[in-house]
């Protein structure tokens, strides 16, 4: 709809062309931290939270809480942004690489369907998991992640919007088809690239 | 039971320019606005529109609001907005819009938090998160009224009801002062609790299920109350709003 001017619309919110570039078509730039969960934040015991991957492996692989925090942790400084239009710069979470935890599955087809405690899915393709790009995180800012921010691991992966890091995450399903998750099957993009814009079905 | 259309799948994602034919001020922060919308799908009470703002050098701003209307009148809907003073969006829609404004829109989208008529229903909204379920409450007064609702609404004082008037006409609400109440107020004062949910006397049986929508602290306030009285986890729909100013 180009051409459209809004009567009176200055931009009260407008921040500098350097941190500009940085914020995807239609985002805002937010300091907190908003929480948005559909349905009751479950509560996740440490002695109980595993993660696992399973479907079509070479080898279903579980790890526990003790035995996932001796793996190689990473921090990772990236930017969120969530399809309800904020954006946070400059934010850190800690956590295992799923280059790492795919490698010792080895996944023999391309689509994965993410769950976690609680009941939430949403869907991947194996290549947004891969090659340095997507994280099982136990830390945010250095801090242990909160339960209602996912607490004690959330799925991290900084460049879709943020419904696809799944909170409480509890494993993964690999798959040789795409099946829409929890929010997919409910209006929202299967893929969600920010800077695409993929917030909706048709978009 | 005449329940609602399914959400279709071809979500409307086309931006198109609406009209403003109406301002309603709401309460001491929100307010209606009423937007005859060219383009207009029908939608189910829970589902939002986004809303975009473009400046002169092409700089936007856009938000998702809930549509507060029922899918009763073809071409129309009603977005309740309340004002963040830190925000770039609610402020212009509170500071300079007035009927006859265009605003670019679309929607409607999302299918969780939208009610097709299952009941009996429990309605919980915190401040401007009644919006939604208003939505709801209006299209069961028109045309589901055999279906068994209640809503508990918690504001902070007088100054803060939205739909006062509109609410006193049924006998669905539960209202509760959190902060001031009124002088000479003989209902429910202070936070939500037990208590609340219980005089709303809609049992967690059968097909019964609750919309909660508010604040990330009053949604989890109001689901662990609900769990509390026996609804599960798959009978409790919620929608927070982080600030989308």
């Amino acid at each position: 709809m180009a051409g459209f001017v809004s009567r009176g619309f200055g931009g009260s919110r407008r921040v500098p062309d350097e941190l500009a570039e940085r914020i995807p078509p239609g985002q805002h730039l937010e300091s907190g931290f908003p929480v948005l969960t559909a349905g009751a934040t479950p509560p996740v015991d440490k002695g109980e939270w595993s993660f696992r991957i399973d479907g079509d492996v070479a080898t279903e692989v579980e790890w526990g809480w003790r035995e996932f925090n001796e793996l190689p942790q990473e921090d990772v400084p990236c930017d969120i942004h969530c399809v309800t239009s904020w954006s946070k710069l400059d934010t850190s979470f800690r956590g295992v690489s799923m280059d790492l935890l795919l490698e010792a599955a080895e996944p023999l087809d391309a689509y994965a369907m993410v769950h976690s405690f609680g009941g939430y899915t949403t869907n991947l393709e194996i290549e947004d998991l891969t090659d340095g790009k997507a994280w099982v995180v136990t830390e945010h800012e250095g801090e242990p992640l909160p339960r209602s921010h996912g607490g004690p691991a959330r799925l991290l992966v900084p460049h879709l919007y943020f419904w696809k890091s799944a909170k409480w995450v509890a494993g993964l399903r690999v798959m040789d088809h795409d099946e829409p998750g929890f929010w997919e099957a409910n209006g929202y993009h299967r893929r969600g690239d920010p800077w695409k814009e993929e917030r909706y079905w048709t978009d | 039971m005449d329940g609602l259309t399914p959400v279709e799948q071809r979500a409307p994602g086309k931006w198109q320019i609406a009209t403003v034919t109406d301002v309603v001020v709401e309460s001491r922060t929100a307010k209606t606005f009423r937007f005859e919308v060219p383009m207009w799908l029908d939608f189910c009470p829970g589902q939002h529109y986004d809303v975009r703002l473009t400046a002169a050098d092409g700089y936007t701003a856009q938000r998702s609001y809930s549509i507060a209307s029922a899918p009763l009148e073809r071409g129309l809907i009603e977005l309740t907005i309340d004002r963040l003073d830190e925000g770039e969006v609610s402020p212009y829609f509170h500071d300079v819009v007035e009927p006859g404004d265009q605003v670019e829109v679309r929607g409607p989208f999302a299918s969780y938090f939208v009610w097709r008529g299952e009941g009996p229903v429990l309605l919980i909204g915190g401040g401007s998160g009644v919006v939604p379920l208003m939505s709801m409450l209006r299209y069961r007064r028109a045309r589901l009224p055999e279906v068994e609702m209640r809503l508990i609404y918690s504001v902070r004082g007088p100054e803060d009801v939205i739909y006062a008037r509109e609410l006193e006409q049924g006998d669905e609400t539960l209202l509760t002062y959190s902060r001031l109440a009124p002088p000479a107020w003989e209902g429910h004062e202070g936070r939500i609790d037990a208590g609340m949910i219980a005089a709303a006397g809609i049992e967690p049986a059968g097909m019964a299920r609750a919309y909660v929508c508010g604040s990330h602290g009053f949604v989890e306030t109001a689901a662990q109350l609900l769990m509390d009285a026996g609804f599960g986890a798959a009978q409790i729909f919620t929608e927070r709003f982080g600030p989308t100013g």
